[in-house]
């Protein structure tokens, strides 16, 4: 057991060192290491070809391209869309998926049920609305704190599918089908059997919300909202506007679950109200809380491991949602913060420099 | 010493059946260092809550250069020029020392989330205004050298005196300190007393909630005490200091004083 645990320790503080040693590089190194990095990620869908590594990563049983976009991009998605509401500005919101489905319903509206938009032209439409539920939402659920708030999102999730599932107009339990599919650009087709051209769509999803999500953590908008997390009072008699920056976090995050939303339906081009169930909602904080609450790439990291990991284990066929919660409970008991915990200030930077002053003394 | 920064007029706070405050009236005047003494529960953080729009008076009015605050809300309240540190200690502790003071700084500032997202040059702007403003305040308060560490990290004296940059940062015109020096030795309470003094000199005006005699008789210009929610005297240092109903209040009074 000591030994595990032993092993484990090692693997998360392999996590943390890598991360010191980026900051530690100077300016060229980190840009070609990013550049790096995401070369490496648009070309995800190959790693399957290489030997040694190809054998590791793939998925058994299932295309590895489909679970990179289906599963991975889309949960990823979501965990940076949800780490702004309960990582950052600490609002814990149980019905998240309800954003998700709002955004794939009005695009299924638009491109398909009751109109016949292009996909493209439905993603902003589909993007504001499910900002615009955030809003509707938040108003007046945001004076509640903690557990009503959780209870009152909780149920918000199940009222956005059980509409869903009893609206005619909605589909019903059919469903909605033939929803359009984002059109051709830059050499790419999006058709039925390759899932390559939309996991570079999702994957560049991904990275222009990391782009706008970083500004704002680092601005007054993102220091508004960890003040809130902290202590609400005090951010209020400090004169933040707790209930508009609270209002903003909600609706952001309600923006970035619209888009999985979005993605996700023009890729299968079908859905109904069972894509949508509270399990899901449930998974997604999962992602969070596991890769580390408060942390961007925590929560990115959390993201790929909810959504890959089954699919990797998919030999254990039903066991793997058993090992699965497994890892999660283990994962609470030794390092509840997530994998990637959020970092403030320089003291372990000071403590690491020490230490390593010390290695060399010796 | 001249006109009436914050004006309380006839106060009273009710929670239930319980009066903590009954018809408070005090003024507080541009420029001076007020304190605000009391034995323990006489009623004098209800008075900071009520200044600041944590609780709306039951009875009376409290304005701030004329205006009423019963209709602000309480970050509105920080923007008219009201600021104040707490009893027990509530930064935010998962951010750094300098991001604390920041967010008292922000309270100024208007770029938000578009701002954030197109980096406007108004918000660059107004972050780098805000940045080197926190790190003035760090500095002013003999903190700077922690400013990258968290909160929660900081040694005691150095959190209290954060509380105090981040008050400042909100660029107060009155700076309510609530028992700053609560846990602080004799030789930080002189270093405490000083930086009172300084930041008056800097043109604050300061409401001192304090238990230690020797920190307000120093500081003060004026001394109000309050006693089980009434008001049992307002004047001079040396005047209250010899007040009998104050020395009954803090020490009792002999059932047969002969």
């Amino acid at each position: 057991m000591s030994l595990v645990l032993n092993f484990w320790l090692r693997v998360t503080s392999l996590f943390s060192g890598f991360g010191e040693q980026f900051r530690a590089m100077n300016k060229w190194q980190r840009y070609s290491a990013y550049g790096l990095g995401v070369v490496a990620l648009y070309l995800l869908p190959y790693w399957p070809d290489v030997p040694v590594l190809g054998q590791i990563v793939n998925t058994p049983g299932s295309q590895f391209e489909t679970v990179l976009n289906d599963q991975v991009v889309i949960f990823v998605l979501i965990a940076l869309g949800l780490n702004v509401v309960v990582g950052i500005a600490g609002l814990l919101d149980l019905g998240y998926v309800g954003f998700y489905a709002v955004g794939a319903y009005v695009t299924a509206i638009l491109t398909s049920a009751h109109g016949n938009l292009p996909w493209l032209l439905a993603l902003p439409i589909a993007v504001v609305i499910s900002m615009l539920f955030g809003v509707i939402l938040g108003t007046p659920t945001l004076r509640l704190r903690g557990d009503y708030l959780a209870i009152v999102t909780l149920g918000f999730g199940e009222i956005i599918r059980l509409t869903a599932k009893n609206m005619d107009w909605l589909g019903a339990s059919r469903g909605i089908s033939n929803i359009k599919k984002p059109p051709s650009m830059f050499g790419l087709k999006f058709g039925v059997l390759d899932a390559k051209p939309y996991f570079y769509l999702g994957l560049t999803m991904v990275f222009i919300v990391i782009f706008i999500l970083h500004r704002l953590e680092y601005s007054r908008v993102g220091r508004a909202w960890v003040a809130i997390r902290e202590d609400e009072d005090a951010a209020e008699l400090m004169g933040v506007n707790t209930f508009k920056f609270k209002l903003w976090a909600f609706t952001i995050g309600a923006g970035i679950g619209g888009l999985a939303g979005v993605h996700y339906a023009g890729k299968v081009g079908f859905i109904n109200p069972d894509n949508f169930p509270l399990q899901l909602s449930i998974l997604f904080l999962a992602a969070v809380v596991l890769g580390g609450s408060g942390n961007m790439y925590g929560a990115i990291l959390g993201g790929i491991l909810v959504a890959y990991m089954p699919e990797r284990l998919r030999n254990f066929s039903d066991k793997r949602i058993l090992v699965f919660g497994i890892v999660l409970v283990l994962m609470m008991v030794f390092r509840p913060e997530g994998i990637l915990p959020k970092r403030v200030g320089n003291e372990h930077k000071k403590r690491r420099a020490k230490s390593q002053e010390g290695e060399v003394a010796s | 010493m001249s006109e009436v920064l914050l004006d309380f007029n006839n106060v009273t706070m009710q929670f239930g059946g319980v009066t903590a405050l009954n018809e408070v009236s005090l003024q507080i005047k541009q420029g001076e260092i007020l304190g605000l003494i009391g034995p323990n529960g006489a009623g004098k953080t209800t008075c900071f809550n009520v200044m600041t729009g944590v609780y709306a008076p039951t009875l009376g009015t409290v304005s701030f250069e004329g205006k009423n605050l019963a209709k602000l809300k309480r970050f509105e309240i920080t923007k008219v020029g009201i600021a104040r540190t707490f009893q027990n200690i509530r930064l935010f502790s998962e951010m750094t020392a300098l991001e604390n003071v920041m967010v008292g700084a922000d309270a100024r500032k208007k770029a938000s989330v578009g701002g954030a997202i197109l980096r406007t040059s108004r918000q660059r702007h107004e972050e780098k205004e805000s940045r080197e403003r926190s790190m003035e305040l760090l500095q002013f308060m003999g903190i700077s050298d922690r400013a990258e560490t968290a909160a929660r990290n900081l040694p005691y004296g150095y959190q209290r005196r954060l509380e105090i940059a981040r008050a400042l940062a909100t660029e107060p015109k009155l700076l309510c300190l609530d028992e700053p020096a609560a846990g602080f030795n004799p030789a930080e309470k002189e270093e405490l007393n000083e930086l009172i003094l300084k930041i008056r000199e800097q043109g604050y005006t300061v409401l001192l909630i304090e238990h230690d005699m020797n920190v307000v008789m120093k500081v003060s210009d004026r001394v109000a005490v309050l006693d089980f929610g009434q008001k049992i005297a307002d004047g001079l240092p040396a005047d209250v200091r010899n007040n009998p109903a104050v020395i009954a209040a803090y020490l009792g009074v002999e059932d047969n004083a002969s």
